[in-house]
């Protein structure tokens, strides 16, 4: 059965958790947001080794589980000195994999943008960063939010991963008061509920964000 | 005001101008006419390095490229340049994302650090001056093709250029919208700007060019006053690539 009691205690620890899945989420994805972009830059505009870098780390970091990536980071990494605490070490691990998603989504949105455009801004003397800034990513981020905002609400579930590495995350929590409670079906639940919030704010604010890029598409 | 000596550009080694000299005298328009695939366009868009010229040089008013150089080093000076020349494209290019005034203010903002004020003034009156007053805040998908490269003129104006190039600007237009934009680009060759224009329309070069010229092969054929070279060219070539439009005269 489940219990009501349960619940309400179970309450302050579950949010706890919550609050680091959010902190996880959010630098996971600011962080992956700047080292994708960066990769994509590379990739469109840098010279060749930059260029085969960025789709080295792009292959690589979509290529393999991020379950194994996150291992390493925190368990593998102290073998060769560097000895993580597991909350930067899962930061890094999903800023990291969501930096290789990023930055496929940007290059496409910004090699989506039409040449007339550079050359327009380039005709009235815009230099390459300007023209960038002020005509092609105001654009290709209508391209590139619907899938940025799928991958946001991927990452909040994969936070999820971090239980394995100690961070007392969410499930963490879910986990640790299952053990202790034999409540599993109530616990998992109720976690999963709020796993289900957050995602359901995030879409909320996607839709209203693309709506608001997309505001010049519109008949009005 | 323009002056090009020996332009050449080479695409995978096939050459597409062959050593172009060109001068273009203050408040002188001039139409460049030829075959698709002459390399008119090519001609036009080297003269502001939106294409990479092979070699030769470059110089409106006092600024000078040597595509014989490395063209990296000079790109500081290719915008000073561009600042300088305004370009019309023939899909006009208005930045979907800002609005009509946007679009005019945007160069003299954000590129010469004009002051906003004074960018807005100067973008209504040259809106008003196109036939737009009263759009500044549209869209630019919400308005014709015809309207859009009248916007797109009212940029390049807004810039105060000392030259103005057209490529082909009605070509993108559904027929019935030719006219308005040919008739701003009359009007601004009334007043006297330095314009050079890359088109189709053999009667409006006719019409509102000082001087055309012809151009087959990357090579200027023949050049001459407007009205001389339509009605009595004097290279075998150029009669044959006027001739539709000298039997339609005569018809």
């Amino acid at each position: 059965m489940i219990s009501l009691q349960l619940i309400q205690d179970s309450v302050p620890f579950l949010l706890k958790g919550a609050g680091w899945t959010v902190v996880l989420s959010l630098g996971g994805m600011a962080f992956g947001l700047l080292l994708g972009f960066s990769l994509a830059l590379m990739r469109l505009y840098g010279y060749q080794p930059l260029r085969w870098l960025s789709r080295i780390y792009v292959s690589f970091f979509r290529g393999t589980p991020l379950l194994v990536q996150l291992f390493m980071i925190y368990y593998g990494l102290p073998q060769l000195g560097l000895q993580l605490e597991p909350l930067p070490a899962a930061l890094i691990g999903f800023s990291l994999n969501m930096g290789a998603y990023t930055s496929e989504i940007l290059r496409a949105a910004i090699a989506s943008i039409d040449r007339g455009q550079w050359e327009a801004a380039a005709s009235i003397g815009m230099s390459r960063a300007q023209t960038l800034y002020r005509a092609i990513l105001p654009q290709a981020a209508r391209t590139a939010l619907p899938p940025l905002g799928n991958s946001f609400i991927s990452l909040v579930k994969d936070t999820a991963l971090a239980a394995t590495i100690q961070v007392p995350e969410l499930f963490r929590q879910a986990q640790l008061i299952t053990a202790r409670t034999f409540e599993i079906f109530t616990m998992y639940l109720a976690a999963a509920l709020i796993y289900w919030l957050m995602a359901s704010v995030l879409a909320h604010f996607q839709a209203r964000l693309e709506a608001r890029v997309n505001r010049f598409e519109q008949d009005s | 005001m323009i002056s090009v000596r020996n332009l050449k550009k080479a695409f995978k080694g096939s050459e597409v101008l062959k050593g172009i000299d060109l001068d273009v005298a203050p408040g002188e328009v001039v139409a460049i006419i030829g075959p698709s695939g002459s390399g008119k366009t090519t001609l036009l868009r080297c003269l502001n390095l939106l294409e990479e010229p092979s070699g030769g040089k470059i110089r409106v008013g006092a600024i000078e490229i040597d595509a014989d150089r490395p063209l990296k080093g000079q790109s500081g000076l290719i915008r000073k340049l561009r600042q300088h020349v305004g370009f019309v494209f023939q899909s006009f290019n208005l930045f979907p994302h800002r609005t009509v005034l946007e679009n005019v203010i945007e160069g003299p903002v954000q590129v010469k650090k004009e002051a906003r004020a004074q960018a807005v003034e100067r973008a209504r009156a040259l809106l008003a001056k196109v036939g737009l007053a009263g759009r500044e805040d549209a869209w630019p998908r919400r308005l014709s093709g015809g309207q859009q490269q009248r916007v797109a003129i009212a940029r390049a104006l807004a810039m105060q250029p000392d030259v103005i190039l057209f490529d082909e600007p009605t070509s993108a237009l559904d027929p019935e919208l030719v006219g308005e934009v040919l008739a701003t680009i009359r009007d601004l060759a009334e007043e006297k700007r330095t314009m050079v224009i890359v088109t189709h329309e053999m009667s409006f070069a006719r019409d509102v060019a000082d001087r055309a010229i012809f151009i087959d092969h990357g090579v200027i054929v023949e050049q001459g006053e407007a009205r001389a070279l339509f009605s009595a060219p004097r290279e075998e070539r150029t009669r044959q690539f006027l001739s539709k439009f000298l039997l339609d005269r005569q018809a």
